[in-house]
């Protein structure tokens, strides 16, 4: 069983977790071109490398980060959003 | 073939003949080359060589040809997809299929088995009968069946799944088939061969040479080779070798797992698939079991398998048929699949001059293998995408033209 580092909760098993897709700041759509905002919407960093990702811990119901490096399936850390620092 | 055979026997030395050459240095330069020596770079190069005359190409796979998901997949063909464009691309590649063995002079055990996929809750009927529609429309034989007539095409189905999510209905797709995948990649790689297009295993590109806008070379770790038209095929690889070029697309890579049973004798003759169970089941020309799952849940470069894929598997799979809980699996895998956000691929041109893709092949890509050959062939020759696969153009996010596709098999309904 795989096993992930909750912030709030511990290690609990993979299976309690969703995936959230890669950390991305959002353009302001005031000010950003339309070719930018379709970039935002529907481009995609693809190739593989440690990668900052939305985690969502179901139980409790917390949403969180982790950097994972996707060729190997290895996180190397977990915290929320924000409360890097305090890590 | 028999007489084929008795020479074999009766000759000292091993007479068959090689698929195609061993090539080892390429030249100095290609009218094009092919990245990716799976199914679809074979198929474009058949193509290339055979619609357009153009047989200076080279084909570069960086591991052996079909290793990657050309033989990875559970080789189900079929066409009964959701909106029309998907309906009449498939469609024209299950027609290709049927006269393939042929056309390439090798048995790829092409067999058309019929194609049920099961619905358990009312909202996936409803889509059957959304399905069977839009195929009637552009004249597939797709039509909705109740329980009767799946119990009588396949008497060992537990038409209730053990009460956990009994079968109300199934769209039925009567060319569904299975082939051989990957005599499917040996026969193009062999033809294609014939006519001198050359292939190169062990080639790994690692560059892209683009000078003002324009493709002019390959980078590979047997040295730099010149062409102004390159072609990507590379499935899973794609993203890597977008970024050498620096094209964005939408492509995520998720692993796709199955396995296979230990033979049997054989009595499966359809294909079954169930969206809410995430199951395809077929049963091979050998015995096995071929059965295949949803994709795995986050983005992995990877393919390795999981004891949770195969758990999940076998607990529907006895669903559906409580008697193959004795029978063992005996290998399983996974490719990685190329998923783009609205499950139809991404072919054609691309911002780069000479540079064409064909990709975001996800988990419905072999079935697609000779018409996405044909046309890839066509779109680089031409320097134009023919009108069949227009609407699977780069293009289609910038301009929110997505195609809407939901007939995939990692889509549950």
């Amino acid at each position: 069983m795989k096993l992930l580092q909750c912030p709030i909760n511990g290690i609990r098993p993979l299976s309690e977790f969703t995936y959230g897709g890669e950390y991305r700041d959002m353009p302001d759509p005031d000010t950003c071109t339309d070719k930018e905002w379709a970039a935002y919407v529907h481009y995609r960093n693809g190739a593989p490398g440690l990668k900052k990702e939305w985690w969502y811990h179901g139980p409790s119901g917390t949403w969180f980060i982790a950097e994972r490096d996707t060729m190997t399936d290895k996180v190397s850390r977990t915290y929320i959003a924000g409360q890097e620092e305090k890590q | 073939m028999p007489l084929g055979l008795l020479k074999y026997g009766l000759s000292r030395e091993y007479p068959a003949p090689r698929y195609f050459r061993d090539c080892t240095q390429p030249k100095k330069s290609y009218d094009a080359v092919i990245i990716g020596g799976g199914g679809h770079g074979l198929a474009a190069a058949y193509y290339l060589a055979k619609d357009f005359g153009i047989t200076n190409v080279a084909v570069l796979e960086k591991g052996y040809i079909g290793g990657g998901n050309t033989g990875r997949n559970t080789t189900i063909v079929r066409s009964n997809y959701l909106t029309p464009e998907g309906v009449n691309f498939y469609d024209a590649s299950v027609k290709m299929y049927e006269d393939l063995s042929e056309e390439l002079d090798l048995n790829l055990f092409y067999s058309t088995r019929g194609h049920f996929t099961l619905a358990h809750t009312e909202s996936a009927m409803r889509t059957m009968r959304w399905r069977a529609e839009v195929n009637k429309h552009v004249g597939v034989e797709s039509y909705v069946v109740g329980p009767d007539e799946i119990s009588k095409a396949c008497p060992q189905l537990d038409i209730q799944c053990s009460g956990q999510a009994p079968i109300l209905g199934a769209l039925y797709h009567a060319p569904g088939s299975v082939a051989r995948h990957d005599a499917v990649a040996w026969g193009y790689a062999k033809e294609a061969d014939r006519m001198g297009v050359e292939i190169f295993q062990m080639t790994e590109v690692t560059g892209i040479d683009v000078k003002s806008g324009k493709v002019v070379g390959v980078n590979t770790n047997k040295g730099y080779i010149e062409t102004n038209r390159v072609l990507s095929a590379v499935a899973g690889f794609t993203p890597r070798i977008t970024d050498m070029v620096d094209v964005e697309t939408p492509i995520v890579i998720h692993p796709l797992q199955a396995c296979v049973s230990e033979p049997m004798k054989p009595w499966l003759d359809t294909i079954l698939v169930s969206g809410s169970l995430h199951v395809y089941v077929s049963q091979s020309s050998r015995g096995e079991l071929v059965m295949g799952s949803s994709l795995d849940p986050y983005e992995v470069h990877s393919t390795r398998s999981s004891l949770d894929f195969v758990e999940g598997l076998t607990t529907h799979i006895t669903d559906m048929f409580p008697f193959l809980s004795n029978v063992k699996v005996v290998r399983q895998w996974a490719g990685m699949a190329d998923i783009t956000p609205d499950f139809a691929p991404i072919m054609g041109k691309t911002p780069v001059e000479g540079f064409y893709l064909d990709a975001g092949w996800g988990t419905w890509g072999f079935k697609a293998t000779p018409i996405s050959g044909k046309t890839m062939a066509e779109t680089i020759a031409r320097d134009m995408a023919p009108d069949l696969i227009k609407p699977f153009r780069l293009s289609r996010f910038e301009d929110y033209e997505l195609t809407g596709e939901k007939g995939a098999a990692s889509v549950g309904h």
